[in-house]
């Protein structure tokens, strides 16, 4: 992909983040704090990508940590919203 | 090898869905009802992201890569499960501070084995514009980092949330943002280690130093503005590494912290830049302590149960200080014995009412309180002219009418909710002498038709249940 291809999707992933954070109701804005925590470690990608290569040892290593780093956010983020969403009830219940 | 990446439109697409599916998670917090379906669209677009990492890599080490993962989800589904939601605000900046770290991690391993990312050219070098959006990456986790430990020690109160003022503090952080930037544009035309490792270093400096002199008033626009760093560093990571899942969410998580930065500013009425300069609360404890002088009216527990069980409509107004009491359980207690009685209960809530954004909503929610009863400042504040009793409970600088009358008021300018309009307010506190975050006065305590409830806030509560029951 070249350069203006992925800066196009940034761009407009940028519009869609501003509309749809906007239709977030106030009071769900910790959930989404948390579960954006949880999304943003979609970075695990690039980390499994050096842990999988050969060639450099440390460069391995140094994926392996970011793998088990993204990792404790992407199962505690995403287990601390579901607990919170879960709380949310409504009348009569 | 460059070219590597983009060679199987599957995986393309693979990487699409999953940041679409990440959309559709946000998009269903508009709700509570379709929220909980929209966090599954996140774990599966999670998922999704990583299989097709892992389907598409010769996975040199596959038992290494699955320890990690498990070490990680161990540590994490605990901490999910253990913490307290009081405590959601720490553990928020501590799981952005391992987002920055493992964005400059990643950014390291690239540096470090470029090939393998499909980054390098044939001799072995890292592209160029790869070389930006990598020392962009790497120094925006690092400040993300760094700022984040310093944003968790001081909710966590293993440091003081007293702003630290250095001198000349605002040269020294332009300073070293001038360099990192001189560096990384340096970093096009060479890229040597000592280049790299300097950008990641001074990035690490200048996150500690831009988040020291912020106070603990203006926590929740700094983690809201720690959220939406990670979502930039974590795109900046998939500019490099070309990757749509990350830039997608990237783009999104972005936009998010800093929409909320900006709802927490308008809340408090303070300008983001401000905010970053840091320093308030500082000086506010010169002048103003409370006037004990001027006559106020202080009630019982008996008073307040009668007058509420006599309403037609309570409003709570709930602040940090309640959740510091634990009071919300015995609160909701008391909301369902008046409800009993037929007396209709709402809840206000002020946006910056917790320690972060939406924080309140959640303490509300842990006590089993309907989310249909809580409702929004802009929401509720044409209600309390015809309410009978509005009850404020843990909550002080958000109720001042100083806020709308004097100007000289610190606060003065920041929307707040209209307590003093209903008939009468009640307003637990735990004496007369303390101030609020603000380190302002309270006219609202000198009204007319105002009770002071002086007592812990937990307790009042419990003791007006009591005196519900005998009556």
């Amino acid at each position: 992909m070249d350069f203006i291809a992925i800066l196009s999707i940034f761009v407009l992933a940028c519009f869609v983040g501003y509309y749809v954070v906007w239709s977030v109701t106030p009071a769900l804005h910790t959930p989404l704090m948390a579960v954006t925590n949880a999304i943003s470690s979609v970075i695990v990608v690039g980390a499994l990508i050096a842990s999988a290569a050969a060639g450099s040892p440390l460069s391995k290593w140094l994926g392996l940590a970011a793998v088990m780093l993204a990792s404790i956010n992407i199962f505690g983020g995403f287990a601390v919203t579901a607990r919170m969403l879960a709380m949310y009830k409504k009348k009569g219940r | 090898m460059h070219e590597a990446l983009a060679v199987n439109p599957w995986v393309a697409l693979a990487y699409l869905i999953a940041g679409v599916c990440f959309i559709l998670a946000l998009r269903g917090l508009s709700s509570p009802a379709s929220s909980r379906r929209g966090n599954r669209f996140g774990m599966a677009g999670m998922a999704l992201a990583v299989g097709t990492t892992l389907a598409t890599h010769e996975l040199a080490s596959l038992p290494e890569i699955a320890g990690a993962i498990a070490i990680g989800a161990v540590i994490g589904l605990i901490i999910a499960r253990k913490i307290a939601m009081t405590a959601m605000p720490q553990l928020i900046a501590a799981f952005h501070s391992l987002v920055g770290m493992a964005a400059v991690v990643v950014g390291a391993a690239a540096f470090l084995n470029p090939e393998a990312f499909g980054i390098a050219d044939a001799v072995g070098e890292i592209a160029k514009v790869s070389r930006v959006e990598m020392g962009l990456g790497v120094a925006i986790g690092a400040i993300t980092f760094s700022g984040s430990v310093i944003a968790f020690l001081k909710l966590n109160g293993n440091m003081s949330g007293k702003p630290i003022l250095l001198p000349a503090r605002h040269l020294l952080n332009l300073l070293v943002l001038a360099g990192i930037i001189g560096l990384i544009a340096y970093f096009v035309t060479d890229q040597a280690h000592w280049v790299f490792w300097t950008v990641a270093a001074l990035s690490f400096l200048v996150g500690f130093l831009l988040i020291i002199p912020i106070g603990g008033a203006d926590m929740p626009v700094v983690i809201s503005m720690l959220n939406s760093y990670s979502g930039w560093a974590a795109a900046a990571m998939g500019f490099t590494l070309h990757n749509t899942a990350m830039i997608i969410t990237g783009a999104l998580v972005g936009s998010s912290g800093a929409i909320l930065s900006y709802i927490m500013c308008r809340a408090m009425n303070r300008s983001f830049v401000s905010v970053i300069a840091g320093g308030f609360g500082a000086v506010a404890d010169t002048g103003g302590a409370a006037q004990t002088d001027r006559p106020w009216k202080r009630g019982s527990a008996e008073d307040a149960a009668f007058l509420m069980s006599q309403a037609e409509q309570v409003i709570i107004v709930p602040g940090y200080g309640m959740a510091v009491a634990q009071a919300q359980h015995a609160l909701r207690e008391m909301a369902d014995k008046l409800k009993e009685a037929g007396v209709r209960v709402k809840y206000a809530i002020h946006p910056v009412a917790g320690r972060m954004p939406g924080h309140m909503n959640v303490l509300l929610a842990e006590a089993n309180v309907p989310y249909d009863e809580v409702f929004e400042l802009e929401d509720i504040n044409g209600e309390f002219a015809q309410t009978d009793v509005a009850f404020v409970i843990g909550a002080n600088d958000v109720t001042n009418p100083a806020a709308k009358t004097d100007k000289s008021s610190p606060i003065y300018g920041m929307p707040v909710l209209d307590v003093e309009k209903a008939r009468t307010v009640l307003f637990i506190k735990r004496s007369m002498g303390g101030v609020g975050y603000a380190g302002v006065d309270n006219d609202l305590f000198y009204r007319d038709n105002t009770m002071m409830l002086l007592s812990d806030a937990k307790k009042m509560v419990d003791e007006i249940v009591k005196a519900m029951d005998h009556a």
